[in-house]
Formats: structure tokens, C-alpha cells, sequence
């Protein structure tokens, strides 16, 4: 089991975390933690259109929740803002490679993308109220 | 009858069907998050299964024959909690849900008629949550003043600080733990409440950790009010205790008002029942109240003075083997004289809960984060610590397999 979680990728993102730092004016910052666990994460963007231009992340947590993120911000950068709105929690659990976590443990590897959704939805909510209502509605499920 | 020297470890495991279970991959289990909660003898499952079997009824109030045995095996387990921690009376001895209910009940019946603007409550930086929420939500409605006790670097409190905390003389009430889930610490309460009675001032002892674990003696510590939870002593979750001295509950305002609290209600106007039936609005938690009974005779049948001694000795073991694993860093007094059976630690840079994952591949249940101490984590500068705490039916092989599954996750984090 643990052989197959803590493997070398995710060790790698782990202690060698992409695109994780402060940013300089970020178009939106968002945090959150996992009350369980206390895992947190803040994610800033920066939003050219509806491109992500640039995107760093802070935070402290498990190997799951830190390497997550780090593997998350690689994964949206340069797409359109909007499009995480489609993200699955399959989708992140396939991109770092683990589609077995126990219920505890997926909590670990979500609260990035999920961080990223209220990133998104504020992103929207202070330039158009209606459509970040839309997109938050979309969203759910989480 | 009580026994004498060593536990017969072997024998009591035999009284906890639990430990026989086989974890997921056929691992055996190995149960070390006792400071969470204890695992159950059959004693006290069975005492259970007979009250829904053969004497389920609501107590206190019907004359038939089932709700006078259940009135009557209730009330024995309130005379055997005040005997075990030497209360002076059954009047002294309110059940509630848990200690957290407990402490709460402390702040909002004894807080809100005593704790008035600029006052101070004093706690410590090692309390659990339980006993830091009810006080902010207190002294914030009534614009009074938090302050705490510091811990140093070893996980003792700083008693100099506590001192002039009571000098500024405007303390009113002192809250703090007997024992530290996190760190193990045990508190000189003794100490505490007298240099607070020198003042005064009430003292309330959260003994979640204490009473499981130690004698416990509430007139010889002298303290005011003491909070503790059935579930982390071998009893059933859903019963706590809370002990107040007779001549403090008796001026205090009543809690949750509804049936059972009352001796007459009118249109405007109650008149309250007696102690302790006042502070327990509602039908209580009759079964687990009853089988908690069963768990007070097992624990005194084995003698608190030798639970303490064996968990002295599993602990001193445990600190050695850990110590010598590399890249460990430990929390809390080295001096086993100084603290209970729960050992907190990290380990290089695996977090807790990645820890935890892989001991759970072992078949071994530790407890990572934050622990519900949280004001502790920030004072450590860490986000949360693995934690391994045991109880009565633990050995020595159980800590071996536990280093060996620490021995593991170095391998599998490269450290
Ligand atoms: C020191 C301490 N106080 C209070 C509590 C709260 O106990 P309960 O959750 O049973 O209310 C705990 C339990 O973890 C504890 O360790």
C-alpha cells in the first residue's frame, strides 16, 4: 500500500515543490484548510483574460495534500480560468497517480483543486456576480 | 479483589474481543490511540446488551419494576464514579455527554453568573480545544480577558508566568489540564490550586487524561470542579463526568432546563430539582451510563497505582527505542515520573499523517495532527506531531512492531 503512495514523483513534488511561493499582486488568493487534518493551502493567481498566467501556491500538510497542489499548479497553468470548473476529483487522483486513497486520505489530495475552485469563483465574483453564481453552482460536488 | 505487582497483560488482553481483530492486508492489530479513546472489556459490552435486553426504561420517573432496576443501576454507577475519585457525595457528581460537555457546562452555568468585565480567566498553552473555546466564547460575551500559562521548551508549565497572572488579582478562575494529550506532561495541580486557593480563586481540572490513567483524589488535590470522559477509561462513549464541590454547585444557576431538572414547573416559575439531578436536563445516556459501571469495577479490580506503574514502564521503553531511531524529534518531559503513557513526536520531514498512513499498513493505529491542541502546535512551531498512547492491555512487542513500521517509513521517505 504505502509502496505504491509514496512513491518517488510524489516525494519529488513533495520536497521539491513546482511554482510554490509567494506572488507579487496576485489577481486572487484564496486559503483553506482541511479541519481534519489541518493541511493548508493558499493558491494565488494571476488571470490574463480568462488565461491563467501565472499560479504559486503556499501551504503546509502531508506528502498527499503538498505534492497535489504542486502537481495541480503544472497541470492549469496557462488554461483558461474557467475550465477548472470541469476538474473531477478523478482527475486529480489520476494525475498524481493515486486512484486507491482511503476517504481520509482524498481529502489530502482534493483541497488544492478545491482551494483552486473558490480561486475561481471569487476570481469571477468581483468582476461578474451572476456567472461566478453560475460557476460556484457548477462546481459543487466537490 | 484487587491484585497485586505486575499486570498480567496476557490475561486482560483475553477481556478485549478488539484485540484479536485482523487488520486490512491480515496484519495484526495493534491499538495505540488510547489517549483517543480506550478499547471496550466484555464486561462493559455485555452490561450493555443486558440493559436493552432485559431492563430498558426510562429512569427516575416510572414506578415499574424495569425502570426501578435501571434507576437503581444508574445511580450505582454515579456512587461508584464518586467513590473512585473520592468525591463526598453522589450530589458532587453530574453525568453530562463527555468532559467537553462537562467544561462547558463549567463556562456557561458557573462562567456567565461569575465572570464579569475585566475579570481573567487563566488557562494553558497545553490545553485541548475543550477547554479554550468555552472560555473565549465566555470571556468574549462578557468582555473579560483570556490569558495563559506558558509551556518551555521541555513541555513544563511556567509557573513563574502563572504567578503573575495571580498577582495582578484579577484572575477569577483558573482552568487547566491534569495531564497533556500531546505532550504527556502531568500538571503539578497540587501547586496550582493552592497557590489559586491562596487567592480565592476556583480551580477546574480537566481530568480527560488523568483520571484513565492515575489515582485520582478530587479532596486531596483540593480542586473545585474536575471534567472527565467515561469513553477514554475502558467505559462507552457518550458519558461524561463532571465533578463539582457540594457548596459551588449548590449556588450555581441551573444548565439545560427541561424534564428531570425540575421538582415543580408552573406557568412562570420552576422550582429545580436537587443536586446533581438539576445540571441533568432530559433523559441521559442510560445504557452507557450503566455500563460505564462495569468499566469502574475492571479498572479497580486491576488498581490505578498499577495501571500508572505499567504505563511508566511501557513509556520509559517506548522513549528509549524511539530515541535511538534517527531522525526523531520528541515532545514532552524525558522524566517518566513526570508523564503519562503518550509519546508525541516527527520524524525528518514525513508529516503525521503520512506516518500514520503507513503504521495503518502495519496494522498499527497511532493518532496524527494537531491533536485538538492546536494553540500547543503553534507554541511547538509544527502543524501537527504523530502521537502513540497506551493503556492497560499494551506490551512491549507492540512497541518493537511500531519502531519497525518507523523503521519502514524512513526507508520508503529515504532518511
Ligand atoms: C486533555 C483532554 N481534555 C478534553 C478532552 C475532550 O474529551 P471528549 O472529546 O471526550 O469530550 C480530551 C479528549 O481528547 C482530552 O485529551
Amino acid at each position: 500500500m504505502s509502496d505504491d503512495i509514496y512513491r518517488e514523483i510524489i516525494l519529488d513534488h513533495y520536497r521539491n515543490p513546482r511554482n510554490k511561493g509567494k506572488m507579487a499582486n496576485p489577481d486572487v488568493s484564496i486559503h483553506d484548510s482541511n479541519p481534519l487534518c489541518g493541511d493548508e493551502i493558499d493558491i494565488h493567481l494571476k488571470v490574463d483574460g480568462d488565461k491563467i498566467k501565472d499560479i504559486k501556491f503556499e501551504g503546509r500538510g502531508c506528502a498527499i495534500s503538498q505534492a497535489s497542489a504542486s502537481m495541480l499548479t503544472e497541470m492549469v497553468a496557462g488554461k483558461p480560468l474557467t475550465s477548472i470548473k470541469d476538474l473531477t476529483k478523478d482527475d486529480i487522483l489520476e494525475n498524481i497517480g493515486l486512484t486507491n486513497l482511503g476517504p481520509a486520505r482524498i481529502k489530502c489530495a482534493l483541497l488544492s483543486l478545491k482551494v483552486l475552485k473558490l480561486g475561481m469563483v471569487q476570481y469571477y465574483a468581483n468582476k461578474d456576480p451572476a456567472s461566478a453564481k453560475k460557476l460556484q453552482d457548477d462546481s459543487k460536488g466537490l | 479483589m484487587m491484585q497485586k505487582g505486575a499486570l498480567n497483560v496476557q490475561k486482560i488482553r483475553e477481556d478485549f474481543p478488539i484485540l484479536k481483530r485482523k487488520m486490512s492486508g491480515g496484519k495484526q492489530l495493534v491499538y495505540l490511540d488510547n489517549a483517543a479513546t480506550t478499547q471496550k472489556p466484555l464486561a462493559v459490552i455485555d452490561s450493555i446488551h443486558d440493559y436493552y435486553m432485559n431492563y430498558n426504561s426510562n429512569i427516575h420517573r416510572a414506578v415499574h419494576q424495569m425502570a426501578e432496576e435501571a434507576t437503581l443501576a444508574f445511580e450505582t454507577t454515579r456512587e461508584k464514579v464518586a467513590k473512585f475519585i473520592n468525591a463526598r457525595s453522589i450530589e458532587e457528581i453530574i453525568f453530562t455527554r463527555n468532559a467537553t460537555e462537562a467544561l462547558n457546562l463549567v463556562a456557561y452555568s458557573w462562567g456567565r453568573a461569575n465572570i464579569k468585565k475585566d475579570d481573567k480567566v487563566v488557562i494553558t498553552e497545553i490545553e485541548h480545544h475543550s477547554n479554550i473555546v468555552p472560555w473565549q466564547i465566555l470571556t468574549t460575551e462578557k468582555n473579560a480577558k483570556l490569558e495563559y500559562i506558558g509551556v518551555d521548551d521541555d513541555g513544563y508549565l511556567k509557573m513563574n508566568e502563572y504567578k503573575k497572572h495571580l498577582d495582578s488579582n484579577k484572575v477569577k478562575l483558573v482552568s487547566v489540564t491534569h495531564m497533556s494529550n500531546v505532550l504527556g506532561t502531568i500538571v503539578p495541580v497540587n501547586d496550582i490550586i493552592k497557590m489559586s486557593h491562596e487567592k480565592g480563586i476556583p480551580v477546574l481540572i480537566d481530568g480527560a487524561q488523568s483520571v484513565p490513567h492515575m489515582q485520582v483524589d478530587v479532596q486531596k488535590m483540593d480542586c473545585d470542579f474536575m471534567a472527565f470522559s467515561a469513553h477514554k477509561m475502558l467505559g462507552p462513549t457518550g458519558v461524561g463526568i463532571l465533578y463539582v464541590k457540594k457548596e459551588i454547585l449548590e449556588k450555581m444557576p441551573p444548565f439545560l432546563g427541561g424534564g428531570d431538572m425540575i421538582k415543580e414547573v408552573h406557568k412562570y416559575e420552576t422550582r429545580y430539582n436537587d443536586l446533581p439531578y438539576k445540571f441533568e436536563g432530559g433523559t441521559p445516556n442510560i445504557a452507557d451510563v450503566i455500563g460505564f459501571s462495569a468499566a469502574i469495577d475492571y479498572l479497580n479490580n486491576i488498581g490505578m497505582d498499577r495501571v500508572r506503574e505499567h504505563e511508566i514502564e511501557l513509556t520509559k521503553y517506548a522513549i528509549d527505542r524511539i530515541t535511538g531511531v534517527k531522525g526523531v524529534t520528541l515532545y514532552g518531559p524525558r522524566n517518566t515520573k513526570d508523564r503519562g503513557g503518550v509519546v508525541s513526536f516527527n520524524i525528518g520531514d514525513i508529516h503525521p499523517h503520512d506516518l500514520a498512513t503507513i503504521m495503518n499498513d502495519h496494522g498499527i493505529a497511532i493518532r496524527s495532527g494537531h491533536h485538538c491542541a492546536q494553540v500547543l502546535m503553534e507554541r511547538l512551531d509544527v502543524s501537527a506531531t504523530s502521537r502513540a498512547s497506551f493503556y492497560i492491555y499494551n506490551t512491549k512487542e507492540e512497541i518493537d512492531k511500531f519502531i519497525d513500521a518507523l523503521d519502514e517509513a524512513r526507508r520508503l521517505f529515504k532518511i
